[in-house]
């Protein structure tokens, strides 16, 4: 017996959903009969038919809440829904900074507890039992719930794969007040700053050159980017050296940063923390370069070269170049 | 009266370096063996001491852990801050991030800080939804994976990270601000420090020292159960070479034949 309703915080941006808030719809119109998805931001008409299709019977419109920080007035808006008496039987977060934020501001609201990390599921008897991700990954705990719903969810990227439905009809929208929460509500967003990026996005690339420690400095990832750009992939990187400054936070892959499946991940100068690999361990194909025969990423890959990056990757961009 | 009170939430966990021991009977982390600060946790310490660093403010670290655990705080006073506060009950074992929050939440109130400085997500749990179930308890704003944090007079200025960059937010305190690794490199504890450390005051609070009934934390008040835990099924390790000047060939062929060139 399938779930009656699930609600999905649907991120919206310019280009439409995310493909997290599609993974999500997805899923979640397979465990659920109905499902509703909660929006915000001046975006959401225009994507509602997209939500629609890939399984929203209702959207829920909060409207544009301006320069605020979506945590405290998207999770007001939702408790007071649910206080309304709508109550769904799960709430689907996605994995986001915005949906961890309204996760923990509903949890707190509405004194529910939250599963997290969240990357299977299935109902059965009318309720869920989650899988979870722990240590990095390398460990799967089952999990549910022991009191009645609505139950509360933050799910990782890529744990589903987005499938628009045939024939989806167009959501009925509805707008969703925000309630006043005074100073809780008081950050402010006073400029927003987006690195440019020129190839494909990298959690959608389904090449992903990343490099570590091993590259020696900052000035030798100029061979991630172009191993990246012959391959029409995406450059990512490890934590180590987006802490370091070396490159931007966009780009690093992993548990606190994207989570990426492509068809082949070539990691350089990588150890294979488990803080990375849950990032990128889905991967089909992995390549591994690194001159530590006993770094972790080797026992994952399924090419491993042990040797100098600096050797191996200018060989590598010279004979694609003259492929091209 | 201190200019500045800054709180840390300060989690000691079982060393993450060594596998992880799971409790057969809760499919929890059996957290009773010797506990080390987080280093997650580093970064707001070190955080926390750049913004209060003055003579008249003060840095007190929050931390709940079992039995009696004040490893991880030593070091985190090694290192600076002023004094902590461990809540310790055995009615917390099972805790969630919801109860946690709640426990943290009892301890930091009477400390009326002008800011709560906490990791985005703890090294172990990695729930990352605790620092902002506490904001909410506190009733206070929050600004989470800040990789820069500036006080100008009493609004926090952070470098808040995005999806394709970053956002500049402004926030007035009090305020729950969450750090991510790399906001600012950790400085090591000095022999003075550490020698300053051992008598630096720790409070060690029981539940029902805050005024929390057992049945709203631990076990029961997280309202879960996990019922089974596994290991994930491991990706088998293929083909290592050593490089001997053929390696970018290798590559190149694998690449082939996966089609992606």
């Amino acid at each position: 017996m399938a779930l009656d309703t699930a609600w999905v915080l649907a991120q919206v941006g310019e280009a439409g959903p995310t493909s997290l808030t599609l993974e999500l719809l997805t899923e979640a119109r397979n465990v659920a009969t109905k499902v509703a998805a909660i929006s915000w931001g001046p975006h959401v008409a225009a994507a509602a038919a997209t939500l629609g299709q890939y399984g929203a019977g209702t959207v829920y419109d909060a409207g544009d809440i301006g320069d605020a920080l979506p945590g405290v007035p998207i999770a007001a808006a939702m408790a007071s829904l649910v206080d309304a008496g709508n109550r769904p039987d799960a709430i689907f977060f996605p994995a986001s900074y915005d949906g961890r934020d309204i996760a923990g501001r509903l949890s707190a609201k509405l004194d529910r507890p939250v599963l997290t990390n969240v990357v299977g599921m299935r109902s059965a008897d009318g309720h869920l039992e989650t899988e979870h991700a722990l240590f990095g990954g390398t460990h799967i705990a089952l999990a549910r719930f022991t009191e009645d719903p609505p139950h509360l969810y933050v799910v990782r990227a890529k744990s589903f794969t987005a499938e628009a439905l045939e024939g989806g009809s167009a959501p009925e929208v509805v707008s969703l007040a925000v309630p006043d929460t005074g100073s809780l509500a008081a950050a402010r967003i006073t400029g927003r700053h987006e690195e440019e990026r020129s190839g494909p996005a990298l959690d959608e690339a389904a090449v992903v050159v990343s490099g570590g420690r091993g590259l020696g400095g900052a000035e030798h990832y100029a061979m991630i980017e172009e191993l990246a750009r012959l391959l029409n992939g995406a450059p990512g990187a490890s934590r180590a050296i987006v802490d370091a400054g070396w490159v931007p936070y966009s780009h690093q892959v992993g548990q606190t940063g994207k989570t990426v499946k492509p068809t082949v991940y070539i990691a350089c100068g990588i150890s294979g923390a488990t803080q990375h690999m849950v990032g990128m361990k889905g991967s089909k194909n992995i390549i591994a370069v690194n001159k530590d025969r006993e770094a972790p990423i080797f026992s994952i890959a399924d090419l491993g070269i042990v040797g100098d990056v600096h050797k191996v990757l200018p060989a590598l961009i010279d004979a694609l170049r003259s492929r091209n | 009266m201190p200019d500045m009170k800054v709180v840390v939430c300060a989690k000691q966990i079982p060393d993450p370096a060594a596998p992880p021991l799971i409790r057969p009977d809760t499919h929890t982390l059996d957290r009773t063996g010797k506990l080390i600060l987080d280093d997650s946790d580093s970064y707001g310490v070190e955080m926390a001491l750049q913004l209060a660093g003055g003579a008249d403010d003060e840095v007190t670290l929050v931390s709940m852990a079992p039995n009696g655990e004040t490893a991880g705080l030593r070091t985190a006073l090694a290192m600076g801050a002023t004094r902590a506060v461990l809540i310790s009950d055995d009615a917390l074992l099972g805790s969630d991030a919801l109860g946690t929050a709640k426990v943290l939440a009892a301890a930091i109130r009477p400390i009326q800080p002008d800011l709560v400085i906490a990791a985005t997500e703890s090294t172990d749990g990695y729930t990352g939804t605790m620092p902002v179930q506490l904001a909410e308890l506190l009733g206070l704003p929050s600004v989470t994976f800040a990789k820069g944090v500036a006080i100008d007079g009493s609004t926090v200025k952070v470098q808040r990270q995005t999806e394709a960059g970053y956002d500049d937010v402004e926030c007035p305190l009090p305020a729950v601000v969450t750090v991510t690794a790399g906001v600012v490199e950790p400085r090591y504890p000095s022999f003075k420090g550490i020698m300053a450390a051992r008598s630096k005051p720790i409070d060690v609070l029981t539940l029902a020292d805050l005024g929390l009934a057992p049945a709203d934390v631990g076990a029961a008040g997280a309202r879960q159960e996990v019922t089974q835990v596994s290991e994930a099924e491991a990706r088998t390790a293929g083909e290592i070479v050593e490089d001997d000047g053929e390696g970018a060939q290798r590559i190149l062929a694998f690449l082939e034949q996966l089609k992606v060139i």
